[in-house]
């Protein structure tokens, strides 16, 4: 099922949670909601699956207009952060509740509801614990409990709300997986929301990046990795180096000094320089377009992390690189640098 | 108090573990534990006080609450046992003491179950929706507790009296409301109204919105969430301002004397009747009257206090996710 969302504008008050937001899910995706607190993911999310409604529109779900319904009409499978199991049901009725309130025309006979109950238990794994109460469980069964309540209506699609955000971090590590291969075999259109830019790259197909009730880019987790499209996207996506530059005509300036890299077309004016930790090349002193003493140097597994206070202009901005073992640095040695890829963004956000 | 001594256990199970495991540094979480422990455990030592003084406390506690409330309930039942059991009995079913006792019991359940629904809807309003003049709404609910039961009554009084603002319009036609039981229940519904509301709004501000949302999402209708998610919730919250809102129904006296007009036989009430027969010095049919409703104050105390131990499990879930380390 596909949802496609246009236009979409949602004020709370002055401030605009969502702001003329447009966004195109296909059929059987994996889509990750991806942005800082207030970026207007979950807002998003909510008015997908009818809990809020945006101030101006559309929603449609598989080409059906979603706004003329209310979310019991939807279909829609939602996972909340916290669970929100029915505290007073075992886990077998939490998960039977979606078939048992179905309108009696279709309501299925209670040996249906019991065997289609179990089989979603079985897929979570969770069949041993039908008939504890939600309190009894810990954090990891009871999202997959409430992801099993939400499979139950056989949702057009399914949305989860920082699914893993409540959980510690080796037991939100394993559900990813879990989460993926479940998808694998059920292929029901999903979006998932967090603020974990680590899950949205392992777990979805595509990611839609955030920020400020806007979307800065939409694209596979490698595309947002390797061409982030704005400044936000580059220093929210994995760790980079930002330094500010002064781009003129077609050279860039750091601290009037000129580096040895192409403006890439960027326009003049002040910049950021923004470059992966681990595409700086590391060179001896006196080459690369960057100087600077190694300060501290930790090695951990193949690579080893090194902060460098670079030489020359203001001399105080320290970085933070992460080099092959090949060559160990020492502290206190003075060393040349070059970016190898880079990109060079305005400087005003 | 019962979080705070598991606290200690913990803190202390998790200082044994410490201690056995020999760790060379205490991690911060163990430390931040044992030094919230320490604290509790010298705020325990404080109150450690000598045991005469221990003694002279408790001893003044005990002897006050037995001038206080003891001894009036001792004194009601003494009294009206004072002629024998068979006097007490034949006050008891004196026309006049049955047509109290039905009065009341008609005015307790009309009042009760209206305030039962305006309870409901109201702390709903509150606590799930955002809307303008929800302070303005929580004030107003608490009225009938900062005013005088007396104004109360008389609130009606000039609404319905014959020289009130409705009294013509209601005099033409022929509608009793003051000086007979409509206007005893409006009375006894506007004392009494805060209890269920009152009860319910904290609890469920607690619960928050998500479930009846994960309801609704599931499929389920407006009125299904409310019977299969909302009420199961609330259930012992709304027993207990039920069972509040009753012991005040039935044992309400300065609103409804003032609406009331004292008719014998007709319009007057438990409380009413036990005033009136004490003024004609007929002590053991007032008393006798009197031990019930005392009775029923008993009654309700109990019932309360199973109800408030109830609604601290259902606040309180037993939660194990975090003790429990193996969880795949």
């Amino acid at each position: 099922m596909t949802i496609e969302v246009k236009n979409i504008v949602k004020k709370f008050g002055a401030f605009a949670a969502l702001d003329n937001v447009d966004l195109k899910v296909g059929k059987g995706e994996l889509l990750a909601l991806l942005g800082p607190s207030g970026s207007g993911k979950t807002t998003l999310l909510r008015i997908i699956a009818g809990l809020d409604w945006p101030d101006a529109g559309e929603v449609r779900i598989d080409g059906e207009d979603a706004l003329g319904h209310g979310a019991s009409e939807r279909h829609v499978g939602f996972v909340f952060q916290h669970y929100a199991l029915f505290r007073h049901m075992t886990v077998f009725e939490n998960v039977a509740f979606g078939l048992r309130v179905q309108p009696r025309a279709i309501r299925k006979d209670e040996a249906t509801i019991r065997a289609r109950v179990k089989e979603l238990l079985d897929l979570v794994q969770l069949d041993w614990l039908a008939n504890r109460y939600p309190s009894q469980l810990s954090g990891g069964q009871r999202q997959r409990i409430a992801l099993a309540r939400a499979l139950a209506i056989e949702p057009r699609i399914l949305l989860l709300d920082e699914p893993f955000g409540a959980l510690d971090a080796k037991v939100r590590k394993e559900l990813r997986q879990w989460l993926r291969s479940l998808h694998n075999e059920i292929h029901v259109t999903s979006i998932f929301v967090t603020h974990d830019q680590e899950e949205a790259l392992e777990v979805a197909n595509r990611v839609v990046v955030m920020d400020k009730g806007r979307i800065e880019q939409i694209g596979s987790p490698g595309d947002v990795y390797d061409n982030p499209a704005t400044a936000f996207v580059h220093g929210f996506i994995g760790e980079s180096i930002v330094l500010p530059v002064e781009v003129t005509g077609g050279s860039v300036r750091l601290g009037g000094q000129p580096l040895n890299i192409a403006a890439d077309g960027a326009a003049s004016g002040a910049s950021k320089l923004f470059v992966r930790r681990h595409d700086m090349q590391i060179g001896p002193a006196g080459t690369g377009s960057l100087e600077g003493a190694v300060r501290h140097v930790r090695s951990f597994g193949p690579i080893q992390r090194a902060e460098i206070a670079l030489s020359g202009g203001e001399g105080r901005t320290v970085i933070e690189i992460d080099a092959p073992r090949d060559r160990e640095l020492q502290a206190g040695e003075i060393i040349g640098l070059q970016p190898r890829r880079y990109r060079i963004f305005a400087a005003q956000d | 108090m019962s979080t705070e001594t598991s606290f200690v256990t913990r803190a202390a199970s998790l200082r044994a573990y410490a201690s056995t495991a020999d760790l060379a540094i205490s991690p911060p979480a163990i430390h931040e534990v044992s030094d919230r422990a320490r604290r509790i455990a010298a705020s325990r030592n404080l109150l450690n006080e000598p045991r005469p003084i221990r003694f002279i406390i408790v001893a003044l506690a005990i002897s006050f609450l037995t001038i206080f409330v003891v001894l009036p309930l001792v004194v009601v039942f003494a009294s009206a046992f004072s002629k024998g059991i068979s006097a007490y009995l034949a006050a008891l079913t004196e026309p006049e003491a049955l047509s109290a006792i039905r009065l009341t019991l008609l005015v307790a359940a009309i009042s009760v179950t209206l305030n039962l629904v305006f309870g409901v809807v109201a702390a709903w309003a509150i606590a799930k929706f955002e809307f303008r003049g929800k302070t303005f709404l929580i004030t107003l609910i608490d009225l009938p507790f900062s005013v005088s039961p007396v104004i109360s009554g008389l609130v009606f009084v000039l609404l319905f009296g014959a020289q009130g603002y409705w009294g013509t319009w209601l005099q033409a036609h022929d509608i009793h409301i003051l000086f007979a039981v409509p206007g005893i229940v409006l009375a006894t519904i506007f004392v009494t109204f805060p209890f269920v509301a009152r009860s319910l709004i904290p609890l469920m501000q607690e619960q928050g919105t998500q479930e009846e949302e994960a309801a609704i999402s599931l499929g389920a209708s407006g009125l299904q969430t409310f019977f299969r998610v909302t009420l199961p919730n609330i259930k012992w919250g709304l027993l207990y301002g039920v069972l509040l809102c009753n012991a005040r129904a039935m044992g309400e006296f300065g609103a409804v004397s003032v609406v009331s007009g004292h008719i014998r036989g007709e319009t007057n009430t438990m409380p009413l009747l036990v005033e009136i027969l004490y003024n004609e010095y007929q002590f053991v049919a007032s008393f006798a009257i009197a031990s019930l409703l005392a009775m029923l104050a008993l009654i309700t105390l109990i019932v309360k206090t199973v109800l408030e131990r109830r609604l601290d499990e259902g606040q309180t879930p037993r939660d194990i996710s975090r003790d429990d380390p193996s969880d795949h």
